[in-house]
């Protein structure tokens, strides 16, 4: 597996392998190289199903990390790979045309976080949400209870009771104060 | 239609395009007197000897319906019977959590069930939110977008919690409360006006015949 | 027959008024055996009497034109025309009802009136499960007709008479005179086309209840549901005295018709707790094959 990474670091300027199991590594790309980097992988490396895409926000870094997870069934192997992109500026290739399935998820993306994939077929549309006009509801700056109060009638009289705390209570009361 | 000196100022439907509008009712709904005395009472003895519970799962509670129709719980022995189509079933069953887009549909089938009609709101959600308090897609209390007629707490209540709900219902049906298709025509620009709050992209009829 | 036409319109309201009771008790009294079946309490005898009276009580009703009214109508005047035309009591004459030489031919034509005018109603409705329910019911109709249509032929060959009074007369005397034993083979294509015709589980896809659409009355609700639950109690029976006339050597009296009756409907029962449900194309290709061979066979014996 390790040739592997030597030739995508040679090729990409992959970074970082790390074997997550025996069958399963992860590994950082440049955003730009990306879908190079997929079609590669794709064609010459067997990986052939994207068995799965989806967006991380890491908000600390100020940046989205991709996530692709590929899937070679010949080596019984599976590839994560991560590419960070600016969060102020989140636009990225979109890889619908090396994998078919992948305009679902990238649709998804763009209506979760914001991630715009130009060309992506209807990447505008609205996925699970109907009528939404808040801001992509995925992003960790997005405050969901500040957002719920805000638009939905709430019935008075609601109280919470943290169950570690209400046990602590009920067992050790002097603990409690 | 037909009785038009009943009918108040017709509906707008301004979420309907100019061409689909002639293609629905623009009628509001009314309220119904009882009938009188006895008979009425009558009839809501058999409204509630015969519930029909609309197949619709709004939620995950609606996994808590399919066991009473089992062996073990079977609801037939109460008259309680699901029909999967508005037009004939009576009961609604908010199964739970009910989303934004799901409210829609919600609203759609409510005011397509003939009346009288009761609504049972099931689970902790329904009623406050539940655990889905602070998300930004879920309603917290139903009975502001329709009338509902029997809470049922719990998350999820067990099918016996279910049945202890309709035993409920049926008392209030045969006390003669379970007025809420009034209580709805009556409020109508109330519920309506919360519902197009909610809902953005309104574009159905605003009351859906 | 020494009747006036005037007594027996009367009695005919009587006739049908008991039939219309004794449908409902039947198909409450079926449920609770399967329920029983499944292990279950189910529901009380009187319940279709409780729907009946519910949807009516319905405070408003919606209605799409005046063939959604009349389907229906429709509906209910063929399940009362099936039993008009059919002797339900043999030498009675409370429940004579009208039946007349070539009867049999109007209560075949009967039968299928109902469906079609339902079917011309419920298209009316505009709801796409009406279509689907009324181009199944009428595809499954059309294929258990074959048999049902064979066997009757040659009941009509054996006796030599359209006249249900003369079929029942013909096989008074004792079991070795009913059509059971004289032409078994009838028999048994008409009790397979009688599965089909009443709807129970093995042919149950087109009401398909509380699955997907409910068939045909998606769109009906309040009274006119009122009317097509009181014309399943009708058409039950009308249809279970057909059978006993034609088959089982007919009922002089009520206790015998009753009796009967519920042993034939039992069989609806019996078949359709142990076998599950077929789809349309499944349940043609089942009526259209051996069913049918069967009804030509009758026929042919009948016949030589």
């Amino acid at each position: 597996m390790n040739e592997l990474a030597t030739r995508l670091a040679a090729r990409y300027g992959a970074r970082g392998w790390h074997d997550q199991r025996a069958d399963l590594a992860t590994i950082v790309l440049d955003a730009d190289r990306l879908r190079d980097a997929l079609a590669y992988l794709r064609d010459q490396e067997g990986y052939r199903h994207l068995s799965f895409a989806t967006a991380i926000d890491n908000i600390e870094r100020g940046v989205f990390t991709l996530v692709y997870t590929l899937r070679s069934h010949d080596k019984g192997h599976s590839l994560i790979v991560h590419a960070d992109i600016d969060r102020q500026k989140p636009v990225v290739d979109s890889i619908h045309l090396l994998w078919a399935q992948a305009w679902t998820y990238q649709r998804e993306m763009k209506e979760w976080y914001g991630i715009d994939f130009p060309g992506s077929p209807r990447v505008d549309e609205e996925f699970v949400l109907e009528g939404w006009e808040g801001p992509p509801m995925m992003r960790r700056d997005f405050d969901s209870l500040a957002y719920s109060d805000a638009t939905y009638a709430e019935r008075p009289g609601r109280a919470t009771s943290d169950p570690a705390r209400h046990m602590k209570e009920q067992l050790y009361p002097e603990a409690a104060e | 239609m037909s009785d038009k000196k009943l009918k108040p100022a017709p509906l707008a439907n301004e979420g309907l395009s100019p061409d689909e509008r002639g293609l629905f009712c623009d009628a509001a709904p009314r309220e119904y007197e009882p009938a009188k005395g006895v008979i009425e009472d009558f009839y809501n003895w058999a409204r509630a000897e015969s519930l029909w519970i609309l197949g619709f799962g709004t939620g995950c509670g609606a996994i808590e319906l399919r066991p009473l129709m089992t062996s073990r719980f079977d609801m037939y022995r109460y008259g309680i019977q699901a029909r999967p189509t508005p037009r004939q079933s009576c009961v609604f069953v908010i199964g739970g959590y009910a989303s934004v887009k799901t409210l829609k549909r919600i609203v759609r089938s409510y005011e397509q069930m003939m009346g009288p009609k009761f609504v049972v709101a099931l689970g902790s959600c329904t009623i406050n939110g539940g655990m889905y308090w602070d998300s930004y897609n879920t309603i917290k209390r139903i009975d502001q977008y329709i009338p509902v007629d029997v809470y049922i707490t719990g998350c999820m209540p067990r099918p016996e919690a279910l049945l202890a709900g309709f035993q409920e219902l049926k008392k209030i049906i045969k006390a003669g409360k379970g007025e809420g298709q009034n209580i709805y025509a009556r409020d109508f620009a109330w519920y309506k006006a919360n519902q197009k709050q909610i809902i953005k992209n309104w574009d159905m009829p605003d009351y859906n015949w | 027959m020494d009747a006036t036409l005037l007594q027996r319109v009367g009695y005919a309201f009587v006739s049908l008024f008991v039939i219309t009771n004794y449908g409902l008790l039947l198909i409450g009294s079926m449920a609770r055996i399967s329920a029983k079946v499944q292990g279950r309490v189910g529901q009380p005898v009187y319940q279709p009497y409780i729907d009946i009276i519910k949807s009516s009580a319905k405070r408003n009703s919606i209605g799409h034109g005046v063939m959604f009214y009349l389907g229906p109508v429709f509906r209910l005047a063929g399940g009362v025309g099936t039993y008009m035309f059919i002797p339900a009591v043999f030498g009675s004459a409370l429940f004579m009802n009208f039946s007349d030489s070539g009867d049999l031919l109007l209560v075949m034509y009967f039968i299928f009136f109902g469906q079609l005018g339902m079917a011309l109603g419920a298209s009316e409705g505009g709801h796409p499960y009406s279509a689907i329910g009324v181009s199944r019911g009428l595809a499954q109709m059309t294929a258990f007709e074959v048999p049902f249509a064979l066997s009757v032929i040659a009941v009509a060959v054996q006796y030599g008479t359209l006249d249900i009074t003369a079929i029942v007369a013909a096989q008074q005397g004792g079991f070795m005179h009913w059509t059971l034993a004289t032409n078994p083979l009838a028999v048994v294509a008409a009790l397979i086309a009688f599965l089909g015709m009443s709807m129970h589980n093995p042919f149950s896809v087109v009401i398909a209840p509380q699955e997907i659409p409910i068939g045909p009355p998606t769109e009906y609700q309040s009274n006119l549901l009122g009317m097509l639950q009181t014309n399943r109690a009708i058409f039950n029976g009308a249809k279970l005295v057909l059978y006993m006339n034609l088959f089982f050597g007919g009922a002089t009296n009520i206790v015998v018709m009753v009796i009967k009756t519920f042993l034939i409907y039992f069989i609806n029962v019996f078949v359709g707790q142990a076998f599950p449900r077929l789809r349309v194309d499944q349940s043609i290709r089942f009526f259209l094959g051996v069913p049918t061979l069967i009804g030509i066979a009758s026929v042919l014996i009948a016949a030589f």
